[in-house]
């Protein structure tokens, strides 16, 4: 009994993942069946002749039943076979690997960003409600609701790029600095590092820093937005009273006794902001021509390459429940009272 | 010397049709006594106890002719001197240990917190003086205690850990905000009881906040009745059947006894109140 | 006549009058906050500039002259001119009414989908709110934005596609609302009384459960057009919304990317309009939800 009672909520936990990564699949696979082009077609080009087409038709298994191909499909994910790309012509997977860390290192600074600056100002605004510094951080996090990423990035790089000359241009790197780097982790400044090449090093980040804050201020807005409701909320309950009755002081007061209970809650909320900025970057990365997974993905959409297309999607949407969901499992291990 | 001294205290908050006063000119001593506060919810007494706190913030206004503390001017005190009193020379329980301990941290170091905020003790000694504190309010295994969180504990238990954290400092006044109406009517007077011996034993005085009219009758020495912000009758704990004001008597009404054969028990008669205002 | 007594009544005679009171009340709330009247302002701007565009513009949108071609900002032209020598406040103005129709087909859409899935899925409860709740669920841990564009890129390329992809991705949301306040009167009085009285769990649903999840999902709405107009205004700019010529604000900074450094107002300017009216619609739906939903006041 006991047994059961402890191992249940991990189980079904488990279970709502599964699904739901199966619901992505099941996504991915219906958006591949609507396209308009014939995939039959598309492997015996159109003029051949009706045996063929037919014959290839079989072949392919597109008679077989849509769950059949269904799970044909997801046998050959889970073997990670995304199939190839019209356009690079290498497997999709290849493709992927290549250009995640491009990414991950630009999401990762942004996220960093985020929660270094929102944190304490989403703190900062819920102690002093009503403060101006509560009305700039109001305002900070509608403009991170009301402005265009994409259109915040051609701003910035006309701005700090072209007119100020303080960062570097689009791309990740010089271009007489490009493929001078070994790549061992793809993160461009990690292996910078790593070479010992400095001037590599400086060129990395001075191209990094602009769409990276970029991102930095959409995380910061939505992180210190919902900080400083989580804090308010904290601040309104009766253990707060106790606080001051034992005569606390307001440093005590804010981040002992309002901010240690929300500490977990805010794990889940940066967790989403990151899945959040992996998706963002696919705008930022556009404007910046980063070669990243985002750059990727748009450059197959135009080129009507739906292989990639898919399995960027497919990889982007897993990375997403994946951090969603482990941010979720996180909560429910570290929380007290989520414990009990 | 009185303990505290109220003359004329005053709780006002702004509305859209100009301030509303909930206390309304309450003047009244405490000295090393148990004095009790009775009313209705929305009478002032809860406010009563907050603003001697000091724990009255924006945007409501606390005025008063005299607000004396141990001979401190408590009006006068900067708020970091208002914080050197709470916890250690003032402290008060509030309603309910759900809602009045912190859900995500251990009780110990709850209860080890007014130390460190008004002692240079070492963590040791803190430890110590906690334990102590626990076995105060008759918790038998305060090791073990201290190292749970509020949810684990129930509720009377949750209130005894809450009256220790305010008596570990050996305060002079200790305010009781309603200590147990959200407990259970099986625990109730095991935490009077031992709030009563605590304070007893160490000379403080008490200020029992409660709507229970009989129940504070039980465990205090004088009585303030309150009604919409103001004293309305003053009564030594015997004297119940001496109340002379209608509010009171209305509410000694209201109460069922074992002994009775009403059919139906009376209500308070609002408007009959209204017109001896 | 209808004076404001009347309408301030605390016992109102009749249905019109309470209905019409309870109007008032939130308007004057709605109009003591200041930041929502902005957002007013902002809405009704868009909608008198969507109404009137061929009035408001003092050029044509779609016609230019190649003399004329990037021109800075000045009083003939107040934001300058595109790489066509078009007037780009003309065509500003007459990309508010695409901004603002697909907003409002978004809404239509997406709103009442989610609306029936939530109320069907808390009112049925049992495998019907499992099954619909799951689904919901899926696709609400996925990422909006990344579906939207593959959906765009399986449906090809259009102004039509952007609005369907949008919806398909937005209508989740709504869902688990309506689903939540379904569940707080489920179980209630009146829906027992309407029940007793032999109504269809459907006629239930319609007349009585959807009304009163109304005032939520309006607010939430309100929140997300927001959301709407940059996901529409991003597929606009990857080429996958709406297509030139129209005068849809994603696709003018798109186009202008190719001037950005040295005529820097053909990509601004659009930005402009963008983020003014979605931060109209955020500060509107703010205000709003004070005034309508008070519990969620310290939320979000």
């Amino acid at each position: 009994m006991i047994l059961t009672r402890r191992l249940l909520p991990p189980v079904q936990f488990l279970l709502t993942v599964a699904l739901t990564f199966l619901g992505l699949l099941a996504i991915t696979f219906v958006i591949g069946r609507v396209v308009p082009i014939d995939p039959v077609i598309a492997v015996v080009g159109d003029r051949a002749s009706k045996e063929t087409y037919e014959a290839t038709r079989l072949a392919m298994g597109l008679d077989d039943p849509l769950i059949v191909q269904f799970a044909r499909y997801v046998g050959a994910v889970v073997q990670g076979d995304l199939g190839n790309s019209i356009s690079t012509g290498r497997a999709v997977v290849d493709d992927l690997a290549r250009v995640f860390p491009a990414t991950l290192e630009m999401a990762t600074i942004g996220i960093l960003i985020g929660v270094v600056l929102g944190v304490p100002m989403g703190v900062w605004a819920a102690a002093r409600q009503g403060s101006w510094l509560d009305q700039v951080i109001r305002v900070v996090g509608l403009a991170g609701y009301a402005i265009p990423a994409f259109w915040l990035g051609l701003v910035g790089l006309v701005l700090f790029y072209a007119k100020l000359r303080w960062v570097g241009g689009p791309g990740r790197i010089d271009l007489f600095l490009d493929g001078i780097v070994p790549v061992r982790t793809g993160l461009l400044l990690v292996d910078s590092l790593l070479a010992g090449d400095l001037d590599s090093f400086r060129s990395a980040l001075s191209h990094i820093v602009l769409p990276a804050s970029i991102l930095g201020f959409f995380s910061l807005a939505y992180i210190a937005r919902m900080t400083r409701s989580f804090m308010l909320e904290q601040l309104g309950q009766e253990f707060i009273t106790t606080a001051r009755v034992k005569g606390a002081p307001e440093r005590v007061i804010l981040w002992r006794h309002g901010f240690r209970p929300i500490r977990v809650q805010l794990l889940t909320v940066i967790g989403l902001s990151y899945a959040g900025l992996l998706e963002g970057s696919v705008m930022i990365e556009t404007v910046f021509s980063w070669p990243g997974i985002g750059n990727y993905l748009t450059t197959a959409l135009l080129n009507a390459d739906m292989n990639a297309v898919l399995g960027a999607t497919l990889v982007v949407g897993a990375v997403f429940v994946g951090i969603n969901k482990g941010s979720d499992a996180l909560y429910r291990l570290l929380d007290p009272r989520a414990r009990a | 010397m009185s303990l505290l001294s109220v003359e004329n205290l005053r709780v006002a908050f702004p509305s859209d049709h100009g301030p509303v006063e909930v206390v309304k000119g309450l003047s009244f001593d405490l000295g090393r006594e148990r004095l009790g506060i009775v009313g209705e919810s929305g009478s002032g007494k809860s406010m009563t106890g907050r603003a001697v706190m000091g724990l009255i913030g924006k945007p409501a206004r606390v005025t008063a002719d005299r607000l004396e503390f141990e001979g401190q001017d408590l009006r006068a005190l900067s708020e970091r001197q208002f914080r050197r009193l709470r916890g250690a020379r003032m402290s008060m329980v509030l309603q309910d240990p759900k809602f009045s301990l912190n859900p995500v941290i251990r009780i110990g170091e709850q209860i080890a917190e007014a130390l460190e905020f008004h002692t240079g003790l070492t963590a040791r000694q803190r430890r110590v003086k906690v334990l102590e504190a626990l076995e105060a309010v008759r918790i038998d295994d305060p090791e073990r205690v201290a190292r749970l969180f509020p949810h684990e504990v129930s509720g009377g238990m949750g209130q005894r850990v809450m009256i220790a954290m305010m008596v570990v400092m050996e305060p002079a006044l200790m305010i009781a905000d309603e200590p147990t109406s959200a407990l259970d009517v099986s625990v109730r007077g095991q935490v009077l009881d031992i709030m009563d011996d605590l304070v007893r034993r160490r000379g403080m005085g008490l200020m029992l906040i409660s709507h229970d009219l009989n129940m504070v009758a039980r465990w205090c020495d004088r009585i303030l009745v309150m009604y919409q912000g103001r004293i309305v009758e003053e009564l030594g704990a015997g004297q119940l059947g001496a109340a002379q004001h209608p509010y009171t008597r209305g509410l000694l009404a209201s109460v069922p006894r074992i002994d009775e054969d009403r059919d139906r028990l009376p209500v308070l008669d609002r408007a009959a109140l209204g017109a001896c205002q | 006549m209808i004076t404001r007594d009347w309408l301030l009544s605390d016992d109102p005679e009749t249905r019109l009058q309470a209905r019409l009171g309870q109007a008032y009340r939130l308007a004057r709330a709605l109009a003591r906050n200041p930041l929502a009247m902005v957002g007013l302002v902002v809405i009704v701007a868009l909608l008198v500039m969507a109404a009137l565009a061929p009035w408001i513009a003092p050029y044509s949108p779609l016609e230019g002259m190649l003399s004329n071609r990037l021109q800075p900002p000045s009083a003939l032209h107040w934001m300058g001119t595109d790489e066509l020598g078009r007037d780009i406040f003309s065509r500003v103005v007459h990309g508010s009414r695409i901004t603002l129709m697909i907003v409002i087909l978004v809404a239509v859409i997406a709103a009442p989908l989610g609306l029936i899935v939530g109320t069907v899925a808390g009112y049925y409860g049992g495998w019907v709110d499992k099954a619909l709740m799951g689904v919901t669920d899926v696709f609400l841990s996925l990422p909006r934005l990344i579906l939207a564009l593959a959906f765009v890129a399986a449906l090809g390329p259009g102004i039509e596609n952007a609005v369907i992809a949008i919806a398909i991705t937005a209508w989740p949301v709504y869902a688990r609302i309506a689903r939540a306040e379904t569940l707080t009167f489920r179980h209630s009085e009146f829906i027992a009384a309407v029940r007793m009285q032999g109504a269809s769990g459907l006629r239930v649903i319609g007349l009585h459960v959807i009304p009163l999840c109304m005032s939520s999902t309006i607010v939430r709405v309100t929140l997300d057009m927001a959301g709407i107009i940059l996901t529409a205004a991003g597929l606009g700019f990857l080429g996958l919304g709406a297509q030139p010529p129209l005068p849809e604000w994603g696709a003018m900074i798109s186009k202008g990317r190719a001037f950005i450094l040295d005529q820097w107002w053909v990509a601004t300017m659009p930005g402009f309009a963008i983020v003014v009216v979605s931060l109209g619609f955020c500060l509107f739906g703010d205000g709003l939800r004070d005034v309508l939903d008070p519990k969620q006041r310290t939320k979000g």
